[in-house]
């Protein structure tokens, strides 16, 4: 299977094809019909896609208990954000909270992000960590 | 903002296709943009020139036609020293100017000071070369700029923006094929973290939360109010957390404690929040510090829309299942709401969060459909109705996005010690820049930093790709020959450098890319965070500190001295900490 789609690295956006088998990627194929990259992509376009299998990968939300991280289910983590998030909320104000966007997530994903900061807690502090 | 926005101007292939003159400014195209170094090539060999202004011999300062090596900092002195010429010798574009521009009188004015031989005195750029590269790029039918943000450090209008800006609009060199002011973003999805609000001051579509209108706008799609003080930038937050103001901080798909300036302090910070969330691919640095970590799809597990340096908003597809429980970021967020009680974040797909974005911004992103989208390789941004084919090209004929329809000419002053206090007086609202921290003799070299083709940002995607890390599997220093005898150093050698926050240990590499006095690094790597070294945010207001530049101390150590400062920072950074997670997350639940 071939899924066109776009190089994750620089802003460039270089166009490519990853090549899956049995839900691996076993490669990746410049796009030859995109308008900028027409074809060719740099090394990290061709070879950054390896970290994605690492076995160091996170599988599981992950909560710190006397100072250990100890896995849980979403339902146990996102209660336990949410309860505390309600109270600190309470407590100190909606700007006791911050929110750092990212340049590698989707714009869905960074529309989402600041959407829950504004709407669902009511502060701007949002901002992503770009400068390179 | 001096044309309305802060974004790209003009499209990378028209680079190819139409530019006379290409002038980079403080950025390594060749490493860090491969692919668009490619269209300055390609330019060149239709006869196109090119101006290159960098402290470092890049690989396109050595294909430049004029290479303006200037010390690290100067970026202003040079723009500035640029207009001077091309005023005197009234190179600029009158006619287009008394249409499309405000503030000529004052920009004439801040430039004045720059002759050619005051930029030789403070630069060693000789008078002939900025003489030759200023009717070079005036002269040129279409001429295009491209700098890259990291030496601006900040996605708000410092004083490189505004003197970049300035420079095109008194040549007429915006809103034609091939022209252009191109900010050239380092992370992939930069520019779209940006276009959807992930700034303080504003709302997706640059709309401004001050605004009333804006936020009426918001607050009917969202069915809440929302508020309406700016928020907190980064380089604040750290402060704040250490007044007590702000207690919880969400980070995700980034890892601040290995790209923020000054990190020690940043990393205190961290450890006084009452709730750190982070959500990640790996157990990141900042993962490490977490009170909960949340595992992430990466980035081919995934839906949705990148939107690259050019405006140019293309579609990212979905190749294979993300690992374990992991699950993609939108989800997450969507989740959390809904257990916190919220409405409006009931999205099936991406596909439904972009059509909100489409109904609530539709002068921006009204007519990208994800069908449109599907058909062709993105469209650029506006595209305000399904008829309409993108904007390529921005302010054609002139046309500005400011209140004023006219580009607004900013006095930009520099000095590296400071500019006087008269002189900042003699204009309304200039914006005045120094260096923020000078050599002096103790820390007696100039560090710079930046990165490596084959690495990108904090290493948390390279590092772990393997082909990657065995290219470029060590830190490196840069530093000149000359330097490198006096310091009795050589290939191969370990050296300390410290600054006044913090040290590494690093290998050197003897190299004449870099000018006598100046050392350049990277931040890649865990074992040498130059971002320990570097100098974090002062005063962000008035003046615009130079972030690229701290001033540094060199010494030579020995391999068992480099391996135990190696030994220390694994140890900062809970470098165990991962593989004891990955064993603990293979046992599965516990809570
Ligand atoms: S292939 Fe290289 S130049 Fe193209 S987007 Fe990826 S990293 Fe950038
Ligand atoms: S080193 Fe940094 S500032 Fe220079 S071009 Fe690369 S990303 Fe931009």
């Amino acid at each position: 299977m071939k899924v066109l789609t776009v190089c994750p690295y620089c802003g460039t956006g270089c166009g490519l094809n990853v090549l899956v088998e049995n839900n691996r990627i076993v490669g990746v194929e410049a796009d030859s019909s995109h308008p900028v990259s027409g074809g060719e992509l740099c090394i990290k376009g061709y070879f950054g896609y390896k970290h994605l299998e690492d076995s160091r990968r996170l599988t599981t939300p992950l909560i710190k208990k006397n100072g250990k991280f100890v896995p849980t289910s979403w339902d146990e983590a996102l209660g336990f954000i949410a309860q505390r998030l309600t109270d600190i909320k309470q407590q100190s104000g909606p700007d006791a909270f911050a929110l750092f966007a990212s340049a590698r997530a989707t714009n869905e994903e960074n529309y989402v992000a600041q959407k829950f900061a504004r709407a669902v807690i009511g502060t701007n502090n949002i901002d992503h960590c770009a400068r390179l | 903002m001096t044309l309305g926005g802060g974004a790209m101007t003009n499209t990378i292939p028209e680079i190819s296709q139409y530019s006379d003159v290409v002038f980079i400014i403080g950025s390594n195209t060749g490493e860090c943009h491969p692919l668009i170094a490619k269209h300055v090539i390609q330019a060149q060999s239709r006869g196109a020139k090119l101006i290159v202004a960098d402290p470092r011999m890049t690989d396109m300062a050595n294909k430049a036609d004029i290479w303006l090596r200037l010390p690290v900092g100067h970026n202003i002195t040079l723009l500035n020293g640029l207009m001077h010429v091309i005023i005197k010798e009234k190179l600029y574009k009158a006619e287009f100017i008394q249409e499309h521009a405000d503030g000529f009188d004052d920009l004439t004015r801040a430039v004045e000071d720059y002759t050619p031989a005051y930029v030789e005195d403070l630069t060693g750029i000789s008078q002939q070369d900025l003489i030759a590269a200023a009717r070079l790029y005036a002269g040129a039918g279409a001429a295009v700029i491209l700098y890259c943000m990291g030496v601006t450090q900040f996605t708000y209008g410092t004083g490189t923006v505004a003197s970049v800006s300035n420079l095109a609009v008194i040549t007429g060199n915006l809103g034609r094929p091939g022209t252009g002011v191109c900010p050239l973003r380092g992370q992939n999805n930069v520019q779209g973290a940006c276009d959807m609000g992930g700034l303080p001051n504003v709302f997706p579509g640059y709309l401004s939360v001050t605004d009333e209108k804006h936020r009426a706008r918001f607050e009917k799609a969202w069915n809440t109010q929302l508020p309406p003080k700016p928020g907190l930038r980064i380089p604040e937050v750290a402060d704040a957390v250490h007044q007590g103001k702000v207690k919880a901080l969400y980070v995700f798909g980034e890892n601040p404690v290995m790209s923020d300036p000054d990190n020690n302090h940043f990393i205190h910070a961290l450890q006084e929040l009452e709730l750190l969330v982070v959500q990640d691919i790996f157990l990141t640095e900042t993962a490490r510090l977490a009170h909960v970590v949340l595992p992430a799809a990466g980035w081919a597990e995934k839906e949705g829309s990148f939107s690259n340096t050019e405006r140019r908003v293309q579609r990212v597809r979905k190749a294979i299942e993300p690992p374990g429980n992991a699950k993609t970021d939108w989800w997450i967020f969507c989740a959390l709401a809904q257990k916190m009680g919220a409405k409006g974040f009931e999205y099936q797909n991406t596909q439904e969060i972009w059509d909100e974005l489409r109904q609530v911004v539709p002068e921006k992103w009204g007519g990208m459909t994800y069908a449109r989208l599907d058909q062709v390789r993105g469209l650029n941004w506006p595209c305000p109705n399904e008829e309409h084919a993108g904007t390529p090209i921005l302010y054609v004929g002139g046309k500005f996005t400011t209140p004023t329809g006219k580009a607004n000419l900013k006095a930009v002053l520099f000095h590296p010690t400071g500019v006087a206090e008269d002189k900042i007086k003699e204009f309304k609202n200039p914006i005045v820049g120094k260096i923020a921290e000078l050599p002096d003799r103790e820390y007696a070299f100039t560090l710079t930093t930046g990165r490596r083709g084959y690495h990108y940002h904090t290493g948390t995607m390279t590092r772990k790709s393997l082909p990657l890390n065995q290219v470029g599997p060590e830190q490196m220093v840069e530093v000149n020959p000359q330097d490198a005898a006096v310091l009795e150093i050589e290939d191969g050698d370990y050296v300390k450098l410290t600054t006044r926050r913090g040290n590494i240990a690093v290998k050197v590499w003897v190299t004449d890319r870099v000018p006598e006095k100046t050392v350049f690094t990277t931040f890649h790597f865990w074992e040498a965070n130059v971002n320990e070294l570097t100098v974090k945010d002062t005063d962000p207001l008035s003046v615009i500190p130079e972030y690229k530049v701290a001033a540094v101390k060199i010494e030579k150590i020995s391999l068992a001295e480099a391996k135990a400062l190696y030994l220390e920072k694994a140890q900062k950074y809970r470098v165990e900490l991962e593989q004891e997670v990955v064993a603990e997350m293979q046992k599965g639940w516990r809570v």
